[in-house]
């Protein structure tokens, strides 16, 4: 299952979390750090996926944007990099031809997005919310 | 402070307005604005005014979530807020409640529970679905026991959205409180034969999650399942199905067969990768022992890795890592693709790459390998570098040199491997050096020409990561220096002026190797010399004598490197013996006066054998007939002990020896020694920090009696100098030298003869024949050489059996849902005696008879299964609706008729066992 959701702009700064596995706020800084640390280095064409503390964590780039989705070892790695690129399309959809300032702006409609993620596909949204 | 007014809900900064001025903070300023912020906050949220106080709450979640800020404090703010009749800021409430709340730790989530029992039963989807989110985030045990009801309504809520939401909400709340298992799990179910994708994907992915813990309570299922298998053509779905088959199918060997096949449809015809490699998943891990579906995943496997794409190939390099552990010729015949991996641009695939190239290494091909790796290791980054070596060595290392067949090909590749530029991995190959002495008789006299190119060569002692390696190098120099060829030539290495950039405890293993090599050329002198009284000669004949003795006694390995060896080799005359005296001495002479106690006190143990043997060997050759004294005359007596202390071979010590090793009266091994922390605490000395201790009268140390008694407590204090200095100002918490076998010894010698005086070394010796005795047998026509190990070596540490109680309580309630179910099934399948009389007596009746017949008897004994169930649980509701899936069961018999005949007796006695023992799960018989 998917343990959370980071999204970080290339210059380390996070965007949106999404923790589906309880993490205290000390671990949450401290997995983003690390984490940040791991992907932002790693040079464009390499295969997405980093092992992290016996997980997997699945990353694509869009734009300036990094999607970090944590998950189990034996989870479909493909499947995530479907669900992080449904969610991109879902994301332009909603603020029609997202970017990053968007996002940053409208954290607080998180929950929207999850709104508007569930009426364009119910996949993922249950993706989201079976992790929960 | 003052109460909020209304200027500060008018001036209040809405979320946007923080954004923006967090954005515009100069670097730096950045903490100081948001503690600015957050006082703000603070005040605004104790307003009364709902508008105000959900823009705080909001800012607050914002900082929480993306700068790491506390909001615990606030929590009771959301609770407040929750209850507002706008559903925005009932949305901002529930947010930050699902973001901030710790299910263990949040005390007011059980003043939510009334709010969040209103909500899920409002009229309003978005209330119910916000409730739904939120109580799947902050799920706690009194929540799911308390809220159990309202859930079980919604999961046959009429509005998709809700249902699916409430279906991946029970989730949690069967994790939080198992006995909500007993109440919601018919709907589930009931569930998974839902038309709406939505609602069968969150079942599916519910199961998928629920299978993972226990999967065999979920036995019972599997034909619903494979159903949504064989008509479900949405990709997620079918790879949550077949998460869920990897579970099932092991326990089952009937179910493997029916779904591989479905399964190598999907991965032949499927061009969706994630879906394919999920099929190529399960079939490896699950249902490997069908042969051909296994070569097929492996072909698709191949495909993966000559793709460009590097995730693909990944992935490809871990199914195969799947298969390796089953079936490693699969993976042999991807090598090609494999060995590619290894220079492939990205760290994660070149290591992947590794692991499968070390899965394969077998005694045949150990040395190709190796030499592959090495080459690689040669022209890669120091980072991957060490990883090949660190494999490579682990490998090899593995259960007592199990693959090495070769020692002397691989005490070779030890000091190949040392020389590797970027090599950091000194310490490991320095145990396996030393390991190997110990334990490989037939590997010494390689090792000892290994030790030897290592030792002599000047450049290596500049690099501190060498350091580990040539200690070992000079120990092995120094403790088999029989083997050697060239004595004068190791002792000419040790002493090298270089060596002065070693680290004293490695220096000191040098002097103390230096020390075995003199006493070594002494002790062959002194045998040569009693010959030659017992022979009377000329000095010239003595020379050849010696010549032969000692080309004897070196044991000369005739490797046809060059015969002319012999010549090279050193003349043990006096004269030259001598010189190595002089050069040791002149050597030597300063360190007497280290720093360092170690360094000081093996070197002050070698002067004081010159000291004694000098007179001697200048009397000698002074023609000392007449200049004999009576210290001379002892000399070569000491020489002899000490050579014979040092000639016994040491030999590895087992894991538990020290557990044989009887505690001494007095001491008492379990006390605290909290206070010792204390002490040490003050004085983290580096290793490197002085200790000057001159002992004088070690320099003055002349008469052999002395030497004795040195020689003997120079064991003794075999500890590195912080030790020494530990020990001296906190004698209390140490062993009297009496105890001391207890005390671990530092570095090579495991047991030294020298000790024997004390029984507990004794049994240890013992110990260490009787596995002499008890090596690997040799299962190859070329016999191996004897790997001494111990049976007792390894210290298996039983894992321990992590079943979580919570999840055994969930399959537990879910037995007996489904179980309760299936008894009802078998016992009216023994009401229904045709049935298997049709299977064993009428197997010549035409095939469409019995086809028809037995679906129909099939359908009907479902209804009844049905029926039962409702009546059990009086929902009301038929568990399964036959009306759409009547069609497809048939298509399906179809499909298996001849199946059915087949194995129709089977099937009859398969099912009266069943009735006997009802506890097993049992799976509904048109899965034969």
């Amino acid at each position: 299952m998917i343990h959370f959701v980071l999204l970080i702009s290339r210059q380390g700064k996070v965007r949106l979390t999404k923790w589906y596995s309880p993490y205290s706020q000390k671990e949450r800084t401290k997995v983003i750090r690390e984490l940040s640390g791991m992907i932002l280095t790693r040079a464009p064409k390499l295969c997405n996926f980093v092992e992290w503390r016996g997980y997997k964590v699945v990353y694509k780039r869009y734009a300036s944007l990094y999607f970090c989705m944590c998950i189990d070892q034996d989870d479909n790695e493909l499947e995530v990099l479907e669900i992080i690129h449904h969610f991109v399309e879902i994301l332009d959809r909603y603020f029609g031809s997202v970017c990053e300032l968007d996002l940053i702006f409208n954290f607080h409609k998180d929950s929207l997005v999850e709104a508007a993620k569930e009426q364009a596909s119910s996949i993922s949204n249950m993706i989201a919310q079976a992790t929960k | 402070m003052t109460g909020p007014s209304l200027m500060d809900s008018l001036f209040q900064r809405s979320i946007d307005d923080l954004i923006k001025a967090l954005r515009l903070t100069p670097p730096g300023t950045e903490t100081a604005f948001v503690a600015k912020a957050i006082d703000e906050i603070r005040r605004e949220i104790k307003s009364t005014d709902p508008h105000t106080k959900a823009a705080a709450l909001q800012k607050l979640t914002y900082l929480h979530s993306l700068h790491g800020l506390d909001m615990s404090w606030a929590a009771f703010h959301s609770v407040e807020l929750s209850s507002s009749s706008a559903h925005s800021h009932k949305r901002t409430a529930y947010l930050s409640a699902a973001l901030a709340f710790n299910p263990a730790t949040t005390d007011v989530i059980l003043l939510l529970t009334h709010q969040l029992r209103k909500d899920l039963s409002s009229p309003n989807v978005h209330d119910v679905s916000l409730a739904l989110s939120t109580l799947s985030s902050i799920c706690n045990t009194d929540l799911a026991r308390d809220l159990t009801p309202e859930l079980f309504t919604l999961l046959s809520s009429s509005k998709v959205t809700v249902r699916k939401k409430a279906i991946a909400t029970v989730l949690r709340v069967f994790e939080c409180y198992p006995d909500a298992v007993r109440v919601c799990f018919k709907r589930v179910v009931e569930n998974l034969e839902n038309s709406d994708l939505g609602i069968l994907s969150a079942v599916v992915g519910l199961f998928c999650e629920l299978t993972e813990n226990e999967p065999r309570s979920y036995l019972p299922l599997a034909p619903e399942f494979y159903k949504i298998l064989v008509d479900c053509k949405n990709n997620w779905v079918l790879i949550k199905v077949l998460k869920i088959f990897a579970k099932l199918a092991p326990l089952e060997p009937r179910l493997g067969k029916r779904v591989v096949e479905p399964i190598c449809e999907i991965m032949k015809t499927m061009g969706a990768k994630s879906l394919v490699f999920e099929c190529v998943r399960t079939i490896l891990t699950s249902l490997s022992e069908h042969d051909s579906a296994v070569k097929l995943a492996v072909s698709k496997v191949r495909e993966f890795l000559s793709e460009d794409d590097p995730n693909l190939k990944y992935l490809g390099l871990q199914a195969l890592a799947i298969v390796a552990q089953k079936d490693i010729l699969a993976v042999v015949e991807n090598k090609d693709l494999v060995v590619k991996a290894l220079s492939d641009s990205d760290l994660n695939i070149r290591l992947e790459a590794l692991r499968l190239v070390m899965c394969m290494v077998s005694e045949d091909n150990v040395m190709e390998i190796c030499r592959i790796l090495i080459s690689h290791a040669l022209k890669s980054d120091p980072e991957f570098c060490n990883e090949i070596l660190g494999f490579i060595l682990l490998t090899c290392g593995r259960n007592y040199y199990e693959v090495v067949f070769d020692f002397d090909w691989y005490v070779l590749f030890l000091g190949e491997m040392a020389r590797v530029p970027h090599c950091q991995k000194g310490d490991e190959i320095a145990t396996q050096l030393i390991d190997i002495g110990m334990r490989v008789k037939d590997a010494r006299s390689q090792l000892v020409n290994v030790a030897r190119e290592l030792v002599i060569d000047p450049a290596l002692l500049g690099n501190p990561f060498m350091h580990a390696v040539l200690s070992a190098a000079a120990w092995v120099s120094g403790e088999y220096i029989k083997l050697s060829r060239n004595p004068f030539e190791i002792m000419e290495a040790l002493l090298q002026p270089r060596t002065s950039l070693l680290n004293p405890s490695v220096r000191a293993i040098y002097i103390h190797s230096a020390f075995k090599v003199l006493m070594f050329c002494v002790h062959s002198y002194l045998k040569l010399n009693g010959e030659e009284s017992l022979i009377p000669s000329t000095l010239i004949d003595s020379e050849l004598v010696s010549d032969v003795e000692v080309d004897d006694h070196n044991m000369i390995v005739t490797n046809g490197q060059a015969p002319s060896a012999s010549s090279v080799t050193h003349h043990l005359t006096q004269e030259s013996l001598l010189a190595l005296v002089n050069l040791v001495e002149i050597n030597l002479g300063p360190l007497a006066g280290s720093n360092e106690v170690e360094v000081l006190e093996r070197s002050t143990n070698v002067l004081g054998l010159i000291k004694l043997i000098k007179p001697m060997l200048l009397g000698s050759l002074n023609d000392g007939e007449g200049d004999q004294t009576k210290g001379e005359l002892k000399a070569p007596e000491t020489v002899k002990l000490i050579f014979d202390s040092y000639s016994e071979d040491l030999g590895p010590v087992s894991v538990n020896a020290q557990e044989k090793v009887p505690i001494p009266n007095g001491l008492v091994l379990k006390e605290n020694l909290d206070d010792l922390e204390e002490i040490c605490g003050d004085m983290k000395l580096p290793l490197l920090t002085s200790f000057s201790l001159v002992r004088s009268q070690f320099a003055e140390a002349s008469n052999s009696a002395e030497w004795q008694g040195k020689e003997e407590s120079e064991l003794s204090t075999e500890s590195t100098s912080l030790l020494a200095e530990h020990r001296k100002r906190h004698g209390l918490y140490y062993l009297s030298p009496g105890n001391r076998v207890t005390t671990s010894n530092d570095y090579p010698p495991a047991h030294d003869p020298n000790d024997k005086a004390i029984d507990e070394d004794e049994d240890l010796a013992k110990l260490t024949e009787k596995s002499l005795v008890t090596g690997k047998k040799p299962s190859q026509s070329k016999p191996r050489p004897m790997v001494v190990k111990f049976d007792d070596g390894e210290v298996t540490t039983v894992a321990t059996n992590r079943t979580e109680v919570k999840a055994g309580l969930i399959s537990g309630a879910v037995n007996e849902v489904l179980l309760g179910d299936e008894a009802t099934t078998s016992s009216s399948s023994r009401r229904k005696p045709p049935k298997s009389r049709r299977g064993t007596g009428d197997s010549n009746v035409s095939i469409t008879e019995s086809k028809s017949d037995a679906s129909k008897i099939d359908q009907s004994e479902h209804s009844k299964a049905g029926l039962g169930g409702s009546k059990h649980n009086g929902h009301g509701k038929e568990r399964r609706r036959r009306n759409s899936g009547k069609d497809k069961e048939h298509d399906r018999k179809d499909e298996h008729k001849s199946e059915s005949v087949a194995h129709g007796k089977h099937r009859s006695r398969h099912r009266a066992d069943k009735a006997v023992e009802a506890q097993a799960p049992v799976i509904p018989d048109f899965l034969l």
